[in-house]
């Protein structure tokens, strides 16, 4: 009997507060504004009394430590307060989108691309004329928005390609230098593979497509398709569509990359990034994609004899390749925050990357500064790849920057990748350019729908 | 309840003027925590917003996108799916586990604990350790977890009926413990087989108990987040007649990560929220029907 | 049946035997947790069914990695756990038993509308409060472990009180009565008289709300402030996070640490446990 007098109960409140819902709802429209428009002044009215504060959303686990020590240095120098916070690996979207929903949001954020301004545009600054700007080598890996306006710094680089232990190379018979195009780096790997037995290594550490390996196929080397038909087409904006002109080149990379590595091309998916890399710091495999950022690891595990080239996959012309140099990493100041805070933010900024520790200690943690006073790294990958760009190669830079809703597109690439390494059949092969074609247009739509 | 209260008694008059230390605590509380969130949902569900303040009223068509949503109407079908095999599959067994415990059995109180002991387990926690054990064994097969959707699917119910056999079968034992002795004797003396005592007997008087597990997996399934995200994140991703799919994804992850698209989808991910929350509504509803006819058919 | 009590028949031998084996298998997967937290990573990757051997065998070393992983160090997230639970099941059982008292003994138009909106709030999934609760919760600096009790009283009041209610109504008045003609007033009649009698429900409801709190990962992750506060369930899902790589054996062992207090104190207070489950299931 309670049940009933409970369930009859139920029923009326769901009737009732539906009903009530729907009739509060757009009396509603002006009350929610209220605390909101009450709260903004008040944060504004109390920070121009004080310093600013900073606040950095920090893109790149791996820099946590040191961006952490430096934001105490500026403290202890300046007296302003600075908060680093890390997201964690693969949340910074997550992150950035709940931080900025909060009160004491984030003064300085990373944007990625062209997309993710796109999201944040009106949470971005316009940093032209400001003094970090000008304290910039170059503008290339800086983000514009529609009207012009420079809203992100692109404040490191990074470059990637085919990692390669020459030792091993040297072994086999071959050298570094063979290498100038596919069908000559396809020679050294099969020549490679079929003599694994007898030499003891392979010639590509396992292509895992693992999420802590995925990342560099279904961005990185995507990047290669990708970068060759916006230079065609002369793209410079996200399409709301791509053609997947080069994707019988993307094709012939991942087939080498498939069938000259002792993996079993059954297992990729479950094939982890550590397993990858055990196999090269091991000398089990002559070649190994993946970037700069390695470099050091690399070194410690006692890899010293290693150089970098660029990723070829059949294009014409492409001996003259360079790396694939870009970057995800671009400061951006929140203009949402008071003008004291993005005073205080943009004097954080100048000072990384001019304050001759600071400048220093970015260089070892992120790799190259594209900015007037910082040292030079130590990084052999990124020598190899000043190099071949001092020697009149191109650049090939980060097409996948473009790409829309990334992590999404990507896991749909991984997929149809996955599904191709167990059965290479050609209808097989249709749904990895469907998923790279068909899933581009669809993630366009959604970002921007 | 209306009626416990119709008498005017001696406690009731001092007690109202305490109202504020008595109710206030938890009706602010629930005010915050739950009224107001769900008041504001109800609009911003009609909006499109970033965050509160920068909502813009644009009536109907987050709800147009959510019905036009691939991925949504895939989730739907998932959830659907999950629900009835969950239902069937734990009820079935917690039921035949709890006839076979409370007969007289070596064991039975170590054995309930047993199979008890999974549901202290949160979610997320659940979710690793069977993607790990799940990945290991099809990996002899030269396969992964998120390779198709199967495997994703096969795996959240192994994984949630492991999780949920122990504490249904607790509903079960209760119900099937208050069967008094006596039907049971008269059963025994009238003759009855074992089957039928159990079809004519047993399951008639523990069928309230079967409506509350029945409602309890059919709500849980409903909701089900935390295993579906750790276990496989619903992958894998396909494109399915030009829409993107993940085809693991249930209801409540995908308002997650709907949500999580960027801020034009977040009217829309609400607008789910009040479709999944009319659903689970009903569902709730229904069960109270269920129960209250029940216990008129007595 | 009842008077044969030492004999056992052929059959319930072998279900017995039937349910050791099945008791068995359902604890394999924690036993494979157990055996995988003391292999190396690269082990667990490669069979995760094989036994520790000497070459795997890493000892505690994935426990010692596992409680610093990731610059946040386990215990921090432990502590947080513990108390988010502990505050937040206090605040429930105290504060909601006394609405469900009040509610049940004054009749009146706030306690009425009250109860009929806990009622209302069983059956709304957190999907759809959880966008909006997030962004009041900031508002109102319920975003620390020290506050969000608060929201837990909120989102976890509707069940309690609806539970707590059952129990009270069943209550006899001459009890309350009586203590209110000796002179107590409503706190002392409901401290001293009614919340011992409510003993059983108390158990009940703290033990639901205990094993929700303990493992919920989705409120906590949205409303606290995850950059500087995690919880258990937040710290594994943070481990396995989607980039970089993963260290299995240190997850594992990180999934061994936050199982064992659930194992310890189940095995201590089980009967309250089954008990509790099996009064708040009927109930709801």
């Amino acid at each position: 009997m309670k049940k009933l007098i409970a369930m009859l109960l139920a029923l009326v409140m769901v009737l009732g507060l539906a009903a009530c819902g729907g009739s509060t709802a757009p009396a509603a429209t002006e009350a929610p504004a209220a605390p909101a428009t009450e709260a903004a002044p008040a944060t504004e009215a109390a920070a121009p009394a004080t310093e600013g504060r900073v606040y950095y959303l920090n893109f790149k686990p791996e820099a946590d430590g040191t961006m952490q020590e430096l934001a105490k240095l500026y403290t202890e120098t300046t007296g302003i307060p600075v908060k680093v916070v890390t997201a964690a690996s693969g949340t910074y979207s997550d992150t950035l989108t709940a931080e900025m929903g909060k009160s004491e949001a984030p003064t300085i954020f990373n944007i990625g691309n062209k997309s993710g301004l796109n999201d944040w545009d009106d949470y971005a600054l316009d940093l032209t004329g400001t003094a970090i700007a000008g304290e910039q080598t170059t503008d290339e890996f800086n983000l514009y928005n529609d009207a012009g306006e420079l809203k992100a710094i692109g404040n490191c680089f990074e470059s990637y390609g085919i990692i390669v232990n020459k030792a091993l190379l040297e072994k086999a018979g071959h050298s570094v230098d063979e290498i100038t195009n596919f069908e000559t780096l396809k020679a050294v790997a099969d020549d490679i593979h079929a003599n694994a037995a007898t030499l003891g290594f392979d010639a590509f550490s396992a292509p895992g497509l693992d999420g802590s390996s995925s990342w560099r196929f279904s961005g990185h080397l995507a990047n290669m398709p990708l970068f060759y038909e916006f230079r065609d087409d002369g793209i410079t904006e996200q399409p709301a569509t791509i053609k997947g002109t080069y994707m019988d080149n993307f094709r012939n990379i991942w087939d080498l990359y498939i069938t000259d590595t002792a993996a079993d091309a059954k297992t990729l998916m479950s094939g982890t990034g550590d397993e990858s890399k055990a196999q090269f710091t091991e000398g089990k495999a002559a070649f190994y994609q993946n970037g700069t950022w390695e470099f050091a690891s690399l070194n410690e595990a006692g890899l010293t004899d290693i150089c970098m080239i660029p990723i070829y996959c059949g294009v014409a012309g492409e001996e003259k390749a360079g790396l694939c140099s870009g970057t995800e990493n671009c400061w951006a100041v929140n203009s949402q925050v008071s003008e004291a805070d993005q005073k205080a933010s943009l004097d954080f900024l100048y000072w990384l990357v001019t304050d001759e520790v600071a400048a220093q200690k970015m260089v070892d943690t992120l790799g190259a500064l594209p900015f007037k006073s910082a040292p030079a790294s130590s990084n052999t990958f990124l020598a190899n790849g000043n190099d071949l760009l001092a020697k009149g190669n191109y650049n090939v830079s980060w097409a996948f920057n473009h790409t829309p809703n990334v992590d999404s597109w990507r896991a749909t690439v991984v997929t149809a990748l996955a599904k191709y390494s167990a059965d290479p059949t050609d209808a097989n092969w249709a749904e990895v350019v469907s998923a790279f074609v068909d899933g581009w247009a669809a993630e366009y739509n959604t970002v921007n729908g | 309840m209306a009626k416990s209260n119709q008498n005017v008694n001696p406690v009731q008059r001092p007690i109202r003027k305490f109202a504020p230390i008595f109710i206030l605590p938890t009706f602010a509380a629930f005010l915050i925590g739950f009224v107001w969130p769900f008041i504001q949902g109800i609009y911003l569900s009609f909006c499109k917003f970033n965050t509160p303040k920068d909502a813009k009223w644009v009536g109907v068509s987050n709800y147009l996108k959510v019905f036009s949503d691939a991925g949504f109407l895939n989730a739907f079908k998932n959830t659907a799916a999950f629900a009835v095999v969950s239902i069937i599959l734990i009820n079935v067994i917690a039921f035949m586990i709890a006839y076979a415990l409370t007969q007289k059995i070596r064991g039975a109180n170590l054995f309930r604990t047993v199979f008890f002991m999974p549901n202290l387990i949160g979610g997320v926690v659940l979710g690793y350790i069977w993607s790990m054990i799940f990945d290991g064994i099809l990996k002899r097969y030269g396969t992964y977890l998120t390779a198709n959707g199967t495997y994703g699917f096969w795996g959240l119910v192994i994984l949630v009926a492991w999780q949920q056999i122990g504490y249904m079968m607790i509903i079960y034992i209760a119900g099937l413990q208050s069967i008094s002795e006596d039907m049971m004797e008269a059963a025994k003396i009238d003759g009855a087989s074992g089957a039928q005592t159990l079809f004519k007997v047993v399951i008639p008087n523990v069928m309230p108990a079967i409506t509350t597990c029945t409602f309890l997996t059919l709500t849980n399934s409903f909701k089900m987040f935390d295993q579906n995200m750790a276990l496989t994140g619903g992958l894998p991703s396909i494109m399915q007649n030009g829409a993107k799919v993940n085809v693991t994804e249930l209801l409540a992850l995908n308002i997650y990560s709907t949500y999580n698209i960027n801020k034009n989808w977040h009217g829309v991910a609400q607008a789910k929220a009040v479709v999944f929350f009319i659903l689970v509504a009903v569902l709730a509803i229904a069960q109270q029907a269920a129960t209250r006819s029940k216990e008129v058919e007595q | 049946m009842k008077t044969k009590k030492k004999k056992y028949s052929k059959l319930s031998r072998l279900l017995s035997l039937f349910f050791l084996l099945l008791s068995i298998v359902w604890l394999m997967p924690i036993f494979e947790v157990l055996m995988n937290s003391f292999k190396e990573n690269a082990f667990v990757n490669l069979n995760p069914f094989a036994l520790p051997n000497s070459e795997s065998f890493v000892g505690f070393a994935n426990y010692i990695k596992g409680m610093t992983f990731g610059n946040y160090p386990f215990l921090k997230s432990v502590c947080y756990s513990l108390f988010i639970t502990v505050v937040s099941v206090f605040l429930i059982l105290l504060f909601c038993s006394m609405s469900a008292w009040y509610i049940a003994r004054v009749n009146s138009l706030l306690s009425k509308s009250f109860y009929y909106l806990c009622l209302f709030s069983m059956i709304v999934p957190f999907q759809m409060v959880m966008f909006t609760l997030t962004f009041t919760a900031d508002k109102l600096n319920l975003n620390t472990p020290f506050t969000i009790p608060i929201v837990y009283l909120g989102f976890g009041a509707g069940l309690a009180i609806f539970m707590f209610l059952g129990f009270v109504k069943g209550l006899p008045l001459e009890i309350e009565e009586a203590a209110a003609i000796d002179g107590c007033g409503p706190l002392r009649t409901f401290f001293m008289v009614v919340l011992p009698m409510l003993k059983p429900t108390l158990i009940s409801v703290g033990i639901l709300e205990l094993m929700w709190v303990w493992n919920d990962y989705l409120l906590p992750y949205l409303v606290l402030d995850r950059t500087k506060y995690m919880t258990i369930p937040i710290h594994v899902q943070y481990l396995k996070g989607s980039y970089g790589s993963v260290d299995l054996g240190a997850t594992m062992a990180v999934i061994m640490l936050s199982i064992i207090p659930i194992i310890l104190v189940y095995m201590f207070c089980q009967k309250h446990i089954i008990k509790g489950v099996a009064a708040g299931a009927v109930k709801g």
